[in-house]
């Protein structure tokens, strides 16, 4: 029988091409031109010089930071604690933290709802609050997880020797800890923004509302506009790409695997 | 040594509970005869008993178990022949794949799924009633992850025992399925487990390929809380309770085994 390893490789190879790239160029494609199928920019210039679809880019955009923000105030005092604490089971406690990913997320949100309804009354009042809970519920495991790994795995031995010689607690945390675990940090980081800026569902969900880049998607979809949606999808992968050139990760991206597993 | 505080573990306490007061609330709810939160009414297994016998529900559940399932191992075959294909490929080869195994995995499921709706149902003119984009496109989301979980253990191996496998008389595809398989299972185990966890939390994917008349749990819930209808919403709650259940169960389980099977290490 003829056979090699390297012809294993073949099928998922093809695999990737039709459903990967084929689809990426398709959309290039769609974006370009218009519904008689001729080259156009349109699409580009006219979100462009839409004031609304500009005022949904930056909502989302400060959307996704301010929920970020929230999600890392919250995960890295919680995975450095875990990290840095001698309990004995610590995996089972990280475990626990982790375990409401394993939840239908659709399910989580209804029962955030619900107990926001009941605080506040009509959710639609406090659009932007709101979503900020909303997404940090759904999303803080995701940003607790690569932090505490990377915590975890530091040289204890390195602390010690700052404290030996005579750095303080704050100085220790602020000039040892906190650069090294600045990768966790990161990959964390990648988890949440992208997501924030894109799971309009989240929105939808707690209060009948998408002001999402997203939900811009959605609605092309909704109305057969293919060209207007492949637009907005081909902006969301360049901002996509540009972020995950800037949080350069090194570590090859099992970020989203590697917090799951 | 300093003294111990326990305002870092009130803090931890703190976020558990917000993390998990709200699924808490929906199941003690879940054993009620109340439509809202916060109304007080009797305990009843109305909402429980609804869940199994409706049809709907039922087949909703069940559609979406198959589904993960189907793709998580059609994504654990295509992930792991995938992952030994490029391990033993020259460099350019490897390249392209780790490039364009990298696109689901960085890029946001909303265009994924929309992109593999277009081209499939758009440009190929696949029905959605056939299944295949809905298949194809949580395999695109998951196979990635398995290629991912299994690449490391493919570079951990010893490359001399498939060529001592050869050299004792085995053909390429003994070595493959009794030499490298084997001590490869531990990474498509967890790609599998991942693959599975992937397909069942994924909303966008499925909006975008489904066919119209099945829905997945996320699909089914989101269109729930718009429609309001009483019972289906409350009969939900009974299934995030049930849902809950079952993920304790798992994690005990886990850790269980894993507890053995450390002991068992230590022993031997």
């Amino acid at each position: 029988m003829n056979f090699s390893r390297k012809s294993l490789g073949i099928p998922y190879g093809v695999f990737l091409v039709i459903f990967v790239a084929a689809p990426l160029f398709v959309l290039f494609y769609y974006a370009f031109t218009n519904g008689q199928g001729q080259f156009t920019i349109a699409n580009f210039t006219g979100f462009f010089t839409n004031p609304n679809a500009i005022g949904t880019l930056v909502y989302s955009l400060a959307l996704a930071l301010v929920t970020t923000a929230v999600c890392l105030l919250i995960a890295y005092p919680v995975a450095y604690i875990l990290a840095t604490s001698s309990l004995k089971s610590k995996g089972v406690i990280v475990m626990i933290f982790v375990m409401p990913m394993w939840i239908n997320f659709s399910l989580r949100i209804t029962a955030l709802k619900e107990v926001l309804t009941l605080l506040e009354g009509n959710l639609a009042l406090h659009p932007f609050l709101n979503s900020v809970v909303g997404m940090t519920y759904d999303f803080l495991p995701f940003m607790i997880l690569p932090i505490y790994t990377t915590i975890e795995k530091l040289d204890g031995s390195l602390r010690e020797a700052a404290m030996d010689l005579g750095a303080d607690p704050v100085h220790t945390f602020l000039q040892i800890t906190l650069p090294l675990s600045v990768p966790g940090i990161l990959s964390g980081v990648s988890m949440v923004f992208l997501p924030a800026m894109t799971n309009y569902v989240v929105l939808d969900m707690m209060y009948n509302s998408t002001y999402i880049m997203g939900s811009l998607i959605g609605s092309y979809f909704s109305a057969y506009n293919w060209n207007g949606g492949s637009m907005i999808a081909l902006i969301l992968l360049a901002i996509i790409c540009l972020f995950t050139l800037l949080t350069n990760e090194k570590n090859s991206g099992t970020n989203r695997g590697g917090a799951l597993l | 040594m300093k003294k111990t505080s326990y305002g870092k573990y009130i803090f931890l306490a703190c976020v558990l509970v917000l993390l998990y007061l709200p699924i808490l609330i929906l199941a003690v709810y879940s054993f009620t005869s109340a439509t809202n939160i916060g109304a007080i009414r009797g305990f009843s297994l109305k909402n429980h008993v609804t869940l199994f016998t409706t049809p709907e529900l039922v087949q909703m559940i069940l559609g979406t178990l198959v589904l993960a399932f189907v793709s998580a191992a059609l994504s654990a075959l295509l992930g792991t022949i995938g992952a030994i294909g490029s391990f033993y490929s020259k460099k350019r080869a490897q390249r392209f794949f780790n490039v364009l195994n990298q696109v689901p995995v960085v890029n946001a499921d909303v265009v994924t799924g929309f992109s593999i709706c277009i081209l499939l149902v758009v440009v190929l003119n696949i029905s959605k009633d056939t299944y295949i984009p809905l298949v194809a496109g949580h395999v695109t989301l998951c196979a990635p992850f398995v290629y991912l979980s299994v690449m490391p253990k493919i570079k951990q191996m010893d490359p001399a025992l498939y060529e001592a496998a050869l050299d004792l008389g085995a053909t390429p595809f003994r070595a493959l399925t009794q030499v490298v398989i084997p001590q490869i299972v531990p990474g498509i185990v967890s790609g599998f487990g991942l693959a599975i966890t992937l397909s069942l939390d994924d909303y966008f994917i499925a909006t975008y390929t489904k066919p119209a008349t099945f829905d997945t749990i996320s699909t089914y819930v989101v269109n729930a809380t718009k429609g309001a209808q009483t019972t289906i919403k409350t009969a939900l709650w009974a299934l995030s309770t049930v849902i809950f259940a079952v993920v304790i169960l798992v994690v005990i389980c886990m850790n269980v085994h894993e507890a053995r099977a450390a002991k068992k290490g230590v022993a031997a």
